[in-house]
């Protein structure tokens, strides 16, 4: 369960030496778009070198490999032997990009003995929109982060603050991972300026059903994990709702003037949960 | 058969490696009074591992971590041997 | 023979005991200097090197309010150097990287002892490379108005750069073409140095208010430049991007909301940086948040604060310099900002000093170990590249001192087992904050005890030093050589560490 995920350029030794200490709960070292092409190789085994050597590594690692129609990808996926990363991220994730990977992955699993591999897809072109429950339904995958910029760039529109052109999308993410009990992931906001703006998007995401957001700049995070966090009275409210749940024992009761049902106090228990798991209590 | 790899921006270092009649490294570094014996030993080590012998490497370091000089080393290796 | 803090110190000099130890001690003070009836008007330095008889040997002061942006010293320099004058003891308040002209005045010998309390660039450079014939004493702002007013420190001319004089010989800061605001640093030098000698480019009929008492002042100089105002510009308005940075400062305001520190009636300090603005950034919003308003900010005061005096948060500013040119202009027309002499400010014999009132301070270091003391004074490798300036004052006198660095800059661990040199001894630290947690002294029970119920982590200073050593490795222990350079003075006036000349393998 993540709030805020971090892209960190995965050739900056400068980044990567402080991974560990950003208010981030998962770390996306990148090995995609924010390196040259003539820099990939540096890239790749600067993170290697550091996932193998650094003993206090972010609380999950998730890496950003390079799209399975290049002929990088073999060589990023080698960092799996690495042993030290929880998930991958798949750009360009569509139903054909994921069963490509997922056929690379079982073979490099077998050779090395690696547990299953998890992953994230980067849901970024108008095809994954279309086939996005395909691709959450994957066994491998346990969460749909969507990427508006690429997106939005396909589909020649601009992005906005208030958000309409990618509603559509967001929605169908959003539908997709919950109904296969992954989590919703929303796209970056690019502005590191702008504080008012990026409130307004993490509130907008997650008033549809986003559960997490990610950062390109460090200073975004406080922000995604204040909004994304559940808050001080959701916490007070689900604690004392639960409290009375157990005294009473029974399926439908009153509590603070409200019918209490089954639905109800599942969601109260969610937000105890991600309480207990974010240290927020 | 020259390889190059890495950078001179802070915390990061450039690596310079070529054939050369014998082994001989030199480091210059901003952090050389506390870092100059452990900088050496990663690039012997290094070395070492990719079975690296009669090469110049020239370490240009700007602070880096043990894993970045062996991370810019191997590559610029790599780089070297693609010279060829 | 070790002093207090397990320093070697030559013998027969003044040991460090403990920071306490001046109360065991009671005040000197020589009598002030006599009040003239009558200011004289000079025409050149010339005439002020002839009529004041200044001649070899001599301590002269100077202040460094117009920092970087400072021609009196370069003048008097030049002076000195085409006048010949050998021995002479140099006692600026501070030296900046542009007092270029003192350079090949060391080299030859014409300068060869020097009293200061922060020292950098060229100057820097070349004394601790062992040019300076005689020796460095450096002080904190505090002790050097204290050995000043004790006699300690004997001045026999006092140049006081000074932005505006009237023809009484009374001097402000606060207008003028180079004008830099509060002049708290000269002020023991104004009324104790043998002679007095304003050095101006602004002369008026007659100053309503002012700073600088023209009863004390021997002698005016009007020239066609003191310097250059926007040079003394210090302070940053811009918040940190860097991460590290930002999440240092957000853990700082965190602790000190946990600590209750910000609560109706506090004082504080900090710092010009980077990251103590974002400090005080978070600061501002908690106070906003929970309407609390402040009693005073204090030190060198930067546009951050001014702010916040305008909108109200603190009741008062006391400033002793004013970092930037807002400062300035703030000083010049707000009544609650208020001038403080370095006395004031940090001289331990004051009771009442403003040191002495501060709730908490945030400072940086180059260097803390796991005694807590800290080193602001040489960088890794024995170069001096600052000082105490205020440090060592504020952090006795505040009731929480706080460091803020990070573990880690540009490989160079920033926590040792023991500092290079000692500028501000560790029972006078409290906490420290770093990108990888905090540290508290282990002396400050109470505070540990309050924070026990919160979700602050504690590390130990030595956790925190394995910490970054997991990080960077074990550094080698640097080569330096036995040649004494000078001294570290701590505010009472005992030598709290030796500064030794850089090694020969270091130099380039």
């Amino acid at each position: 369960m993540f709030r805020s995920l971090l892209f960190v350029p995965g050739n900056n030794p400068s980044m990567l030496q402080n991974a560990d200490i950003f208010m981030c709960d998962a770390i996306i070292f990148d090995l995609e778009d924010s390196v040259n092409l003539d820099e990939k190789d540096n890239a790749r085994n600067l993170v290697e070198t550091y996932l193998l050597t650094t003993k206090e590594l972010p609380k999950a690692v998730i890496l950003r490999i390079n799209p399975v129609n290049s002929e990088l990808i073999n060589d990023d996926l080698k960092l799996l032997e690495t042993r030290r990363i929880d998930y991958v991220l798949l750009p360009k994730a569509n139903k054909i990009s994921l069963f490509v990977l997922d056929k690379i992955l079982n073979d490099l699993e077998n050779k090395f003995e690696l547990k299953q591999t998890k992953v994230i897809c980067l849901v970024e072109e108008a095809k994954a929109i279309i086939e996005v429950y395909d691709l959450a339904i994957h066994e491998r995958v346990r969460g749909l982060l969507l990427g508006a910029e690429d997106l939005t760039s396909e589909l020649e529109i601009n992005r906005t603050i208030s958000g309409e052109e990618i509603l559509y999308a967001r929605s169908k993410v959003i539908y997709a991972a919950i109904s296969n009990k992954i989590i919703p992931i929303d796209t970056p906001f690019t502005d590191i300026n702008d504080t008012e703006g990026l409130i307004k998007d993490c509130k907008k995401a997650l008033n549809l059903g986003m559960k997490a957001k990610t950062a390109i700049h460090p200073s975004q995070l406080e922000t995604i994990n204040d909004i994304f966090s559940p808050s001080k009275e959701a916490i007070e409210w689900a604690k004392a709702l639960l409290a009375k749940a157990k005294t009473l024992n029974k399926g439908a009761f009153q509590f603070e003037g409200k019918m209490i049902d089954r639905p109800i106090i599942e969601k109260a228990k969610k937000i105890i949960e991600k309480a207990k798991l974010f240290d927020l209590m | 058969m020259e390889g190059q790899a890495g950078s001179k921006e802070s915390n990061d270092c450039l690596i310079t490696i070529r054939k050369s009649d014998e082994t001989r490294i030199e480091i210059d570094s901003i952090v050389d009074h506390l870092f100059h014996d452990q900088i050496l030993k990663a690039v012997e080590e290094t070395l070492k591992e990719e079975n690296i012998e009669n090469v110049f490497v020239l370490v240009e370091d700007k602070g880096a971590l043990d894993y970045t000089i062996r991370a810019r080393l191997r590559v610029a290796i790599n780089r070297m041997n693609k010279n060829v | 023979m070790l002093n207090g803090v397990k320093r070697d110190i030559p013998k027969n000099l003044p040991r460090f005991i403990s920071s306490d130890d001046f109360l065991n001690k009671s005040r000197r003070l020589i009598e002030k200097k006599k009040k003239q009836s009558k200011t004289v008007f000079f025409n050149s330095y010339d005439e002020v090197f002839d009529k004041l008889k200044i001649k070899d040997k001599q301590t002269l002061s100077f202040h460094h309010h117009l920092r970087n942006g400072d021609k009196v010293i370069q003048d008097v320099s030049k002076i000195i150097k085409k006048l010949g004058l050998k021995d002479l003891h140099f006692a600026p308040s501070s030296i900046f990287p542009s007092y270029t002209n003192m350079i090949d005045l060391i080299f030859n010998g014409n300068i060869t002892n020097i009293h200061t309390n922060y020292l950098n660039g060229e100057v820097a450079k070349i004394i601790s490379e062992g040019k300076l014939k005689g020796k460095l004493v450096m002080n904190t702002h505090g002790g050097r108005a204290r050995a000043i007013e004790s006699g300690d420190l004997g001045i026999d001319v006092a140049f006081i750069a000074c932005p505006t004089v009237d023809k009484f010989g009374n001097g402000t800061g606060a207008i003028g073409k180079n004008a830099c605001g509060t002049l708290g640093y000269c002020i023991s030098d104004l009324e104790y140095a043998k002679k007095v000698v304003l050095v101006t480019d602004n002369l008026v009929g007659k100053l309503d208010s002012y700073q600088l008492n023209g009863e004390y002042v021997d002698g005016v100089l009007v020239v066609d430049s003191i310097g250059e105002a926007k040079g003394i510009v210090s302070g940053t308005t811009e918040i940190t991007k860097d991460p590290v940075g930002l999440k240092i400062a957000k853990d700082c305001s965190s602790l000190l909301y946990e600590l209750d520190l910000i609560k109706n009636n506090f004082s504080m300090q900090t710092g010009a940086g980077k990251t103590s603005l974002a400090v005080v950034n978070y600061v501002k919003d908690i106070m906003k948040k929970q309407n609390i308003i402040g009693e005073f900010a204090s030190g060198g005061i930067t546009k951050s604060y001014v702010d916040m005096l305008e909108e109200g948060l603190f009741k008062k500013l006391y400033d002793v310099q004013c970092f930037d040119l807002d400062a300035v202009k703030s000083f010049r027309k707000n009544k609650n900002h208020i001038a403080m002499s370095a006395s004031e400010y940090g001289n331990p014999f004051v009771k009442n000093s403003i040191a002495n009132k501060l709730d908490f301070v945030i400072l940086g270091a180059t260097e803390i170990d796991i005694d807590f003391n800290v080193n602001v004074t040489t960088d890794s490798i024995g170069y001096i590249i600052g000082g105490s300036g205020g440090h060592a004052d504020i952090a006795k006198g505040a009731k929480v001192t706080i460091i803020i660095s990070p573990l880690i800059k540009s490989r160079i661990p920033i926590i040792k087992e023991k500092v290079n040199t000692i500028t501000t001894p560790g029972e006078d630290i409290d906490i420290l904050i770093t990108e990888r947690g905090i540290a508290i002294n282990p002396k400050r029970k109470d505070l540990i005890e309050k924070l026990k119920t919160t979700k602050i982590k504690i590390y130990d200073i030595k956790e925190l030093l394995e910490k970054t050593h997991n990080l960077t490795g074990v550094p080698s222990k640097i080569k330096v050589s036995d040649d004494i350079i000078g001294y570290v003075e701590y505010r009472d006036g005992t030598y709290i560490d030796v500064l030794r000349e850089v090694h020969n393998d270091y130099i380039r």
